[in-house]
């Protein structure tokens, strides 16, 4: 599903990303793990299209396209799902208009028609009880003023509606309490099934305790230095990064 | 107004001084006073404030040395701090050497006129008459053509030692009510940096009008304080402009302080012209009896990256008035300005009144550019929480106000001077309120 | 890095659309000659067959107006009027008077249709009564048999002077005098019709009432007249709507709105104007010079004045409230967006008089391309005004940096008991809002348009469900083309 190859990337000149290799494929779940400035949020950047990165080399397949000559709107079209570390406010939007235009799009992209305003209705009636999200959330001005676990919520919400094909989950736990990663986590869950794919970034294992993942890789300095089972992810919390910085400072 | 007793005035003036650069100047002022006049509440800029009633008198201009005062009539008017500070006197709106003590090294002070005739002809011709561009009337007119006896202030590098300069501006008005058009020139070098205190008073028992302009350059990585302390006689006017450009990265930080006189109007532009610079105002203004206070301020953020604070505020009681007006310009190519304003009166007497213009004028679209202002009364709760631990109305109430005037005082960093600005507030709140 | 200059452009073209109401109807125009002057000013009087105290009205406030300078404080640039060289009075050409709506000429019919107005009441949204003006004249109005049974009157000026000369001749200039201002003189000098709404006592109006604006002929003034007046506890909710075709050449509109609230009377008056904004260089386009002013007059009355300004090359307007009953409200919504070279200097002013009046003002200004949103308002706060209060919100949101907004509140104060709040903010579009919506799916005209909703939606939200969809929609064409 997704074929990243030798990926370089940076931020105004400055060199971030040296050199990713990862394969996904539908119904696996990926997380990334890596000590902070490792590169985690300037990889989910860089898949979902933010325009102050550059990719210098390397290439990006996404579904059998080139996914770096996409727009980050057509990457959505394409079933690329980002749930941001920090979701934007944006006052006196609803966050119900905000999801209807979003789906609609997407839809269009997809060469669907777009839904209507009952249709609308109950596939978003069948998403808030399945995430346990509620009316009063929606009808506010999207993000503004909701708690960390509220826009989270709101995000994985979103996802659930916009049915993506991969989902980037960069820091979903970040500044959420255990119920709120608990909650969060149960909808990533509810989502999964054989034709679509996670890739969770997070810096603690513990969002990998209700997130199972199949695979595990560490970052470090912009690579991926280490692979392995879920059981890897207990290793890291247990010795800390610093295991790896000792393991891989000789190839530094 | 009678124009013809300027008019011969001027002409015994231009006819008394060499040509030159500031002659060429006093001439073109002239003209721009002719043709002006006096401003009306139609000028936009004095829709509150009726000046042209001031000039229905008939003021006597002084001429240059006709009158002077003594050393112990200075010292009746002295600021504290003044032991350490360079103290620079102007009588009748003309600069006194003798009465002038100049305590720094790095202080260099020259009639303006022979700084404009040599060593200082660039700056004076770069920066005299810079404020005339903003200040478009014929008060401001009328000061540039009266140009005599002013002076030019220029301060080196002080490694890091702020060095405080006094200005007093002194009308004697005797006998004849006395109009004073004091002007000035300070320049700021590179890393120098002053304490810049400045006060009027009107010593005599007539009508005073102290027409006063004041243009400050602050040069890369100078430090500006200013702190304006006005508190003349009921009966004293002034209108100032202090006019502030930042060529260089540097520091403004001004405090003006209005307690008295009958009309005062204060113009304060800062002109910022080199990015990351940054400039303070503050403001208090508290008249009495039946005194108008009038502050327009402008920021004219030029480049980007600059950024302003700024915050008025007001306690009006008995028959005062006041009026603010708050210009910030954010021109075209001023990307990532921050400028913020606040204006906040309070209303004590039914018959005092508050006029207020807040206003934003914004090119550019990347800034951040707030103002707010309020007018209303103290607040009810505070003032009946303080009741409740026991303190009576009045006290309570001199102690919102205390309070309120507090943010602004706060911003004198001059230690004297800040002391002595909280006594006068204090004493005004004691004698008026409690 | 570029991306800011990228996001700019991107900005801009997002906002570049078409104006979608440019097409003249060829209707056969019985017209004035141009020029001004009291043979014109008489001619307009005999073509509506007016009495002759209305003529001397007129001939006083021309003769007034003659001595008038044009107002120049506003923070507009124009080349200068030539009010010679206006048709100051020009009427689609009937065969017959219609006697009833079926009878209106089918192309005016056309036209109204295309501009999604229906004249025909059984197809007409429900609950919205039209009154339709073309260049000078009302053409027709609708629902007004069902109102008449309440004693409402809706009809067009003309009509009203007609047949109720006593309410107008009592109400006629008793808010905007004739000589109040100079745009408002020349109205009362020229005026040609409008709409004219009469509420009685304890009435409350079952129906939008509904105004519809069309300036069609070439050279042309439009100077309609409105007046509302609510009787004591009565209720009205008043839609204003109007656009023009394209023209190379300015056209003059200089409009009065007069309301008149008695006690416990409410009126709500909301304005969608999308003159002809000129084209993307700047020419053409209407110069909308109005003068809408309510009077709370009674204890406890109420005005709304709700506006979306997208249209016109120059608007300048202030619509007010003079809180003269104790208890009394004003309110000020407003969105004014321009784009291109568009100039827009507008605001409110609210006059507290009575005691325990309220007021509220919410004002949003969008500007793009190269057009220049001014705000100024007057909060004013009489000595006996006690316990007045005052908030004020003044928003401004700029796309691109080609353009400028600005700010001239003015507040004054002359009671201690008042309370007078003002807040100001200018924001633009951040590139992380953008990226966000991308992200969902959206394209970044959409996002724009969806946050440019967000920024005005308080405003939004005061309009008449009709006209809140019209309204949002034309905010999104109006800024077509110009974001990213």
């Amino acid at each position: 599903m997704l074929t990243i190859k030798n990926l370089h990337a940076g931020i105004e000149g400055k060199k971030i990303l040296k050199g990713i290799n990862l394969e996904i494929k539908p119904g696996e779940v990926h997380a990334i793990m890596g000590p902070n400035g490792s590169g985690k949020s300037t990889l989910a950047s860089v898949l979902a299209g933010r325009k102050e990165y550059e990719v210098s080399t390397g290439s990006v397949q996404f579904l059998g396209k080139d996914l770096l000559d996409l727009s980050p709107e057509e990457r959505a079209g394409e079933g690329l799902f980002l749930g941001f570390q920090y979701p934007v406010e944006i006052p006196g939007l609803s966050t119900t208009n905000f999801i209807k235009t979003a789906l609609n799009e997407v839809r269009k992209y997809r060469g669907q028609e777009p839904l209507d305003a009952v249709a609308f209705l109950k596939l978003m009636k069948e998403k808030m009880a399945l995430m346990n999200v509620d009316q009063s959330l929606l009808s506010r001005s999207l993000n503004e003023g909701f708690s960390g676990g509220e826009k989270k919520r709101n995000e994985i919400f979103q996802m659930a509606m916009l049915q993506p094909k991969l989902a980037i989950l960069d820091e979903t736990d970040s500044g959420l309490d255990i119920d709120a990663i608990r909650i969060v986590a149960n909808g990533v869950n509810q989502l999964r099934n054989k034709d679509n794919a996670v890739l969770a970034i997070t810096h603690y294992q513990r969002l990998l305790d209700y997130i199972i993942p199949d695979v595990i890789h560490v970052l470090y300095n912009g690579r991926i230095v280490k692979s392995g089972p879920k059981e890897l992810a207990l290793e890291l919390e247990e010795r800390g990064y610093d295991f790896i910085k000792s393991e891989v400072s000789v190839e530094d | 107004m009678n124009t013809q007793y300027y008019q011969d005035h001027f002409t015994r003036l231009q006819a008394a001084t060499r040509p030159g650069h500031l002659h060429a100047r006093r001439e073109e002022a002239f003209r721009d006073f002719s043709r002006l006049g006096i401003p009306t509440t139609r000028n936009e800029e004095w829709k509150y404030t009726r000046i042209s009633g001031l000039f229905n008198k008939e003021w006597h201009l002084p001429l240059l040395q006709e009158k002077t005062i003594t050393e112990n009539d200075l010292h009746a008017v002295r600021l504290p701090g003044y032991e350490t500070a360079s103290e620079l006197v102007f009588v009748n709106g003309f600069f006194s050497f003798a009465l002038s003590n100049i305590r720094s090294e790095s202080l260099t002070v020259l009639p303006l006129e022979e700084a404009a005739a040599n060593g200082y002809s660039d700056i004076v011709s770069a920066h005299f008459g810079h404020s005339s561009g903003y200040i478009k009337d014929g008060i401001h007119a009328l000061n540039t053509a009266f140009t005599e006896g002013g002076v030019f202030i220029h301060l080196r590098k002080t490694k890091h030692e702020k060095q405080p300069v006094y200005i007093y501006h002194l009308t004697t008005a005797e006998h004849e009510p006395g109009f004073t058009q004091p002007r000035s020139l300070v320049y700021l070098g590179e890393q120098a940096e002053m304490q810049l205190v400045e006060t009027s008073m009107c010593l005599g028992q007539q009508d005073s009008l102290n027409s006063q302009v004041i243009e400050i350059v602050l040069e890369e990585a100078a430090v500006l304080e200013y702190y304006k302390i006005q508190h003349d006689h009921d009966n004293a006017s002034q209108v100032n402009t202090t006019h502030i450009r930042q060529i260089g990265k540097s520091y403004s930080h001004t405090v003006t302080l209005s307690l008295n006189g009958n009309m005062v109007r204060n113009n304060l532009n800062v002109v910022l012209e080199a990015s990351h610079s940054e400039a303070h105002l503050y403001g208090l203004y508290f008249p009495k009896g039946k005194s108008h206070i009038d502050n327009h301020t402008i920021v004219d953020n030029r480049v980007p990256h600059c950024e302003s604070n700024e915050l008025y505020k007001g306690i009006l009681d008995e028959q005062g008035t006041g009026v603010f007006n708050g210009k910030i310009f954010v021109r075209q190519p001023a990307q990532k300005t921050n400028a913020f304003q606040s204006n906040k009166n309070v209303l004590l007497s039914d018959t005092a009144a508050i006029n207020t213009k807040p206003q934003l004028e914004i090119f550019a679209d990347d800034v951040k550019c707030s103002h707010g202002c309020t007018v209303g009364r103290l607040s009810e709760e505070g003032l009946f929480y303080l009741q409740s631990r026991g303190i009576p109305e009045k006290t309570a109430q001199s102690m919102l106000l205390h309070g309120f005037a507090e943010d602004v005082l706060e911003k004198i960093k001059l230690e004297p001077i800040r002391r002595y600005a909280d006594a006068l507030v204090a004493a005004r709140l004691e004698y008026d309120i409690v | 890095m570029d991306t800011m200059n990228d996001i700019n452009s991107d900005i801009q073209k997002a906002v570049m659309a078409d104006y979608k109401y440019g097409f003249v109807t060829d209707i056969e125009a019985d017209a004035a000659p141009k020029g001004l002057n009291e043979e014109i000013i008489r001619f307009i009087s005999v073509k509506k067959n007016e009495p002759e105290w209305m003529l001397e009205w007129r001939l006083k406030a021309y003769r007034h107006w003659l001595n008038m300078e044009e107002p120049s404080w506003a923070n507009l640039k124009h080349p200068p009027i030539d009010y010679q060289d206006i048709i100051y009075y020009s009427a689609p050409k009937q065969k017959v008077k219609p006697g009833s709506l079926d009878e209106i000429d089918p192309e005016l019919r056309r036209t109204f249709e295309k501009l999604g107005i229906s004249l025909e009441e059984q197809k007409r949204l429900s609950g919205v009564a039209v009154d339709a003006v073309v260049d000078s004249v009302s053409i027709g109005t609708t629902f007004k048999a069902q109102l008449a049974e309440l004693g409402i009157i809706f009809c067009s000026m003309s009509e009203a002077i007609q047949e109720h000369p006593e309410l107008v001749r009592k109400y006629l200039g008793s808010v905007v005098p004739a000589t109040d201002n100079y745009f408002a003189a020349l109205n009362s000098a020229v005026f040609t019709d409008g709409s004219f709404c009469y509420i009685p006592e304890g009435v409350r109006c079952p129906m939008e009432l509904s105004t519809y604006f069309r300036i069609n002929a070439e050279n042309t003034g439009q100077f309609e007249r409105t007046l509302i007046v609510a009787e004591p506890g009565s209720y009205v909710s008043y839609l204003e709507g109007c656009t023009a075709p394209m023209r190379d050449e300015n056209q003059l509109h200089a409009a009065v709105v007069e309301l008149v609230a008695q006690e416990r009377g409410e009126i709500k008056y909301s304005t969608v104007q999308n003159w002809y904004p000129g084209d993307k260089q700047g020419n053409g386009g209407i110069y909308n010079f109005v003068t809408k002013r309510g009077i709370c007059k009674g204890d406890h009355a109420k005005i709304s004045w709700t506006q979306v300004e997208t249209g016109s090359a120059i608007t300048w307007k202030y619509p007010s409230v003079i809180l003269k009953g104790d208890h009394s409200v004003g309110e000020f919504y407003s969105v004014a967006l321009t784009n291109h070279y568009q100039q827009a200097d507008t605001g409110t002013k609210m006059m507290h008089i009575g005691k325990n009046t309220r007021s509220r003002i919410v004002s949003k200004g969008i500007s793009a391309g190269f057009s220049n949103n001014s705000y100024r308002g007057l909060v004013q706060v009489g000595k006996n005004a006690a316990n007045a209060r005052n908030f004020s919100q003044c928003d401004s949101l700029l796309l691109g940096d080609k353009c400028g907004a600005h700010t001239f509140p003015y507040i004054e104060v002359k009671n201690n008991t008042g309370v007078v709040e003002h807040e100001a903010t200018t924001s633009k579009i951040g590139e992380d809002q953008l990226f966000y919506c991308n992200q969902r799916g959206i394209d970044t005209e959409t996002a724009v348009a969806l946050i440019i909703n967000g920024f005005a939606r308080e405003v939004m939200n005061q309009l008449p469900m009709e006209f809140a969809v019209e309204a949002q929609k034309l905010l999104a064409i109006s800024l077509e083309g110009s974001v990213g």
